[in-house]
């Protein structure tokens, strides 16, 4: 009958934890996070690129991880939406979602969540504008930009004060 | 009813954002059984015709294929057509999934290939060849106009438009007037999840069915009688939908596929579709409105002439109250409107988000921004001057109407006044400034609505009520009435939503659920408070000091004074001397009596009123939305923060309607082309700006129990006419077909 299709090691390292198995070359990255490993908090809202819904962070990049094969990244390590907690506790974006009332269905909101981590690193986020516009990657249906970039702002308010706080 | 509000009307954090922030909350496409089957459908490549063979030969022998489900082979489902009809009642032949060989629409699935991997499932589907007869098709909308017809049997939620006076002679007879052919094109839903269900066989023969829908019961409903199972054997889930907007108001085919698949193979199945086949479903008719309008010289409207069409497939009679908006807000002496549909070989449309207001106040405030301009008005001050307070079409007075406070409110904010009145008149550096507005109504719904709430031992509140979260903030406002008609806090409460097994509950959509369940669950509450006191003042077991005392449940304590002591215990301890374990009580909300009356003598209606400003860059036509208020008179507001995001939201996707969404029909092959996010614009952050949603006070006792009037539907009525009117004030021309590209 039938005979079993290719398979490629894959090695990565995944919310701090390591992972490797043989996969067949045409599983995304985001198909394993899902579908074979149950971290299902990172969506998939196009499988195209489109959307955003599936962003992860490699090696501290925000990627979407729906364009990435997952045999095509050893030893990366990827973080997911359930890898940000920080001991327990809630990201700081996180929290700033939920105040910020940031998402409705929140079907996008972990994709969201993850590329405004990476855009604050890229160091992209100095206006209203600017955040807006590199926030374009991620789509939202139900149209809860407007408390996604208040969320955003809060955040980078947040971290002034903290360094002018060490500064002092 | 009379409530104190305390924490009702209080801008509570979503109570499921924990769940979403952190990605576990669990979406159609996500529960995970072992021995789960992906399931990839195959859709027909033709509009009309049948299919002659299937070639599926290549794909079977892909590794990790189990199975190749098509008409032929697919288990027995029931017989009569009548069992397709789903809860949303469109009159015609319901789409049978897998039927037989004939195909109405393209886009229809004709095959499933069921593996144990997504990857070969997707694999096998591309190798399914089929080979069709091909029978003559017809997929333009210009084209269908010329079949228009009003069927038989209307849709159950149609209104028929009435006439008064003679709009044709007061047409005739003013000195000013305009008319034209407005066009909305065809709009699909795409909330970012993609519709998707996962099918669990239990052990007990029942199937449990996670399903992205707006309605879990009309799914259950649905399957037991498409699949001839009893309803028992059949539990639909939704706890977290992501987003639906109206594409989960009917059963989709992906539901009854996944089903039908886990009655055939005995396994758990998981059929989610992919962004391109969301586009063979389910879509916002096109529309066109032929308006004419004619006013005196002082700006009082003398005429109204709606004739409107929108599109419907060959099979099933797809309705919209499209041309009956006008007629109902302005008070004109004389108006008579039309609607009719017309056919074309496609899935059949579907409601969208204010279905039919959003098409027909859009394209009618549009026409009537025209009107001012050629009266030579103030397009605010003919608004002010022209609209009804009452339903002008039925005569009808409205149980509460504060659209005059929500165009003053909304002008002072915007800061209207002082607006120059001739267009390109503002402009900065290389971009024209332009500012418009427009009027908003939708209807006030309310729909009976079960509630079932527990109080357990461990001193937490249960609420359940088979509504669904579709992003709407259902879960956060039910919490709201739940702790303060009990008296209990916000975080000793859990709410049950999104399960068929649950109390009876309409589906969600159209703004109802907020007081629907709203007054369900207060009733419910009510009840078990009452049920609760008593019993505790009853029960041997609760000691006599507390018995004979007045005791009193607020923040989740009970209070006894007696003597002057006062007594303070807990719901557990109350509990433990009722000697139960849990106390439940389960309510209905209906009209009653008074609200049946009441609905016979009046009309119910959210009202809004839309400005904004834009900017259009002279060579390249680009526009953008730099401002919008919305002024919003929605009765009692719930919560104002998840309320403001629901205004919001639908002012996003009305951007969408006025400037970027088109779903563009390939007639020779009658498909949507452009299906994907790339060629098909949805608004992103970059098309955004601030949003101010203000809510004008509107107390209305007699809309709903709760005086709430629903706000998910309002903010897409007017804003993309608001946007559209903006636009001409910046350039001098006036568009009357949406999306407007003018740079295109
Ligand atoms: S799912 Fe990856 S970008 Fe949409
Ligand atoms: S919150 Fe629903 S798509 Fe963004």
């Amino acid at each position: 009958m039938n005979h079993a299709s290719p398979t490629a090691p894959c090695r990565l390292r995944i919310n701090g934890q390591h992972y490797a198995a043989d996969l067949p070359p045409s599983v995304t990255l985001l198909d394993l996070l899902r579908e074979r490993l149950d971290l299902t908090g990172t969506k998939k809202g196009c499988d195209h690129g489109q959307c955003g819904a599936c962003t992860v962070l490699i090696d501290g990049k925000r990627v979407k991880s729906c364009l990435v094969l997952a045999v095509s990244i050893p030893d990366a390590a990827v973080i997911t939406i359930e890898g940000i907690n920080q001991d327990g506790q809630l990201h700081p974006m996180q929290q700033a979602f939920i105040d910020a009332d940031a998402f409705q269905c929140g079907y996008c909101t972990p994709g969201q969540i993850m590329s405004a981590i990476a855009l604050l690193e890229e160091d992209h986020a100095h206006s209203r504008e600017e955040i807006r516009e590199f926030m374009s990657g991620n789509l939202c249906r139900c149209g809860a930009y407007n408390g996604i970039v208040e969320a955003i702002e809060h955040v980078i308010a947040q971290q002034d004060q903290d360094s002018k706080g060490e500064a002092a | 009813m009379n409530v104190v509000s305390a924490n009702i009307g209080q801008p509570v954090p979503r109570i499921d954002g924990f769940a979403k922030v952190t990605g576990q909350a669990t979406y159609a496409a996500e529960p995970h059984p072992p021995g789960l089957l992906y399931g990839v459908i195959v859709n027909s490549l033709i509009a009309r015709g049948r299919i002659e063979a299937i070639h599926d030969e290549a794909a079977r022998a892909v590794p990790g294929v189990i199975e190749v489900m098509t008409h032929h082979n697919r288990p027995h489902t029931a017989l009569f057509e009548k069992s397709y009809v789903d809860g949303l009642g469109v009159p015609g032949s319901p789409y049978r999934p897998l039927h037989d060989g004939e195909i109405h629409f393209n886009g229809q699935p004709v095959a499933v290939v069921f593996a144990e991997t997504f990857e070969a499932a997707r694999e096998a589907a591309m190798l399914i060849q089929v080979d069709y007869e091909r029978w003559p098709h017809n997929a333009d909308f210009d084209a269908a106009l010329y079949q228009k017809y009003m069927p038989s049997k209307t849709r159950s939620n149609y209104v028929p438009p009435k006439t008064r006076g003679n709009a044709s002679e007061a047409y005739a007879l003013s000195p000013i007037k305009i008319e034209g052919r407005f066009h909305l094109a065809p709009e699909h839903h795409n909330p970012m999840e993609m519709h998707a269900t996962t099918v669990i066989p239990e052990e007990d023969c029942t199937l449990t069915v996670w399903d992205k829908t707006q309605g879990p019961q009309a799914v259950q409903t649905y399957l037991a009688s498409a699949l001839s199972l009893s309803g028992n054997e059949v539990r639909v889930r939704n706890p977290y939908v992501g987003g639906a907007f109206g594409s989960g108001l009917r059963a989709q085919h992906n539901v009854f596929l996944a089903a039908l698949g886990a009655k055939m193979l005995k396994r758990p199945i998981r059929v989610t579709l992919t962004r391109p086949q969301m586009f063979t479903h389910v879509f916002r008719p096109e529309a066109v409105m032929d308006i004419a309008l004619a006013a005196d010289r002082d700006g009082t409207l003398q005429s109204i002439i709606v004739e409107g069409v929108t599109d419907t497939s060959r099979f099933e009679h797809n309705m919209e109250n499209l041309v009956i908006w006008g007629p109902i807000g302005y008070k004109c002496p004389n108006a008579t409107a039309d609607y009719k549909i017309a056919p074309r070989d496609t899935y059949t449309s579907s409601d969208m988000r204010a279905p039919g207001a959003a098409t027909g106040v859009n394209l009618f405030e549009m026409a009537i921004d025209e009107l001012a301009w050629a009266c030579g008005m103030d397009p605010l001050a003919f608004r002010l001057h022209n609209y009804s307070e009452i339903d002008a079409m039925h005569n009808m007075p409205l149980t509460s109407n504060a659209l005059r406070e929500a165009l003053l409110q909304g002008a002072e904010r915007f800061g209207w006044n002082g607006r120059p009145p001739a267009p390109r008149s503002l402009r900065d550096g290389r971009e024209f400034i332009g500012h418009g507005m427009a009027i908003g109504i939708w209807d006030a719904m309310f729909s009976p609505t079960a509630a079932r709430a527990r109080l357990t031992s461990d001193g937490r509140l249960h609420i359940a009520t088979p509504a669904s979260d579709i992003g709407t903030g259902t879960y956060t406002i039910l919490a709201q009435t739940a702790s303060e008609a009990f008296g209990i806090p916000i975080d000793r409460i859990d709410i049950e939503l999104g399960d068929s097994t649950l109390p009876e509950c309409p589906t969600e959509g159209g703004s109802w659920t907020a007081a629907s369940a709203g007054a369900a669950v207060w009733l419910a509450c009510q009840s078990l408070r009452e049920k609760f006191l008593k019993a505790l003042a009853k029960s041997e077991n609760t000691p006599e000091r507390i018995r004979q005392s007045e005791v009193t449940l607020t923040e989740g304590e009970l209070r006894g004074v007696r003597d002057g002591r006062r007594e303070v215990f807990s719901l557990q301890e109350a509990l433990s001397f009722i000697g139960e374990a849990s106390i439940e009580a389960e309510e209905t909300a209906k009209p009653g009596l008074r609200g049946k009356i009441s609905e016979m003598r009046k009309a119910r209606f959210t009202h809004s009123a839309v400005f904004c400003e834009v900017r259009v860059d002279e060579e390249l036509g680009i526009v953008r939305v730099t401002r919008l208020v919305n002024a919003v008179a929605a009765g009692r507001i719930m919560n104002p923060k998840t309320a403001a995001s629901q205004v919001r939201g639908a002012m996003v996707m009305a951007t969408g309607m006025a400037l970027h969404e088109e779903s563009l029909m390939d007639e020779r092959y009658g498909r949507f082309m452009n299906h994907n996010f790339s060629e098909y614009h949805i608004p992103s952050h970059a098309d955004i700006p601030e949003m101010d949603v203000l809510f004008v006070d509107e107390k209305d006792e007699e809309v709903s129990p709760l005086g709430i009037k629903g706000v998910g539907e309002i903010g897409m009525c007017g804003t993309a006419a608001a946007i559209a009117n903006a636009i001409f004030h910046a350039t001098g021309k006036r568009y009357r077909t949406l999306p407007i590209m003018p740079g295109a």
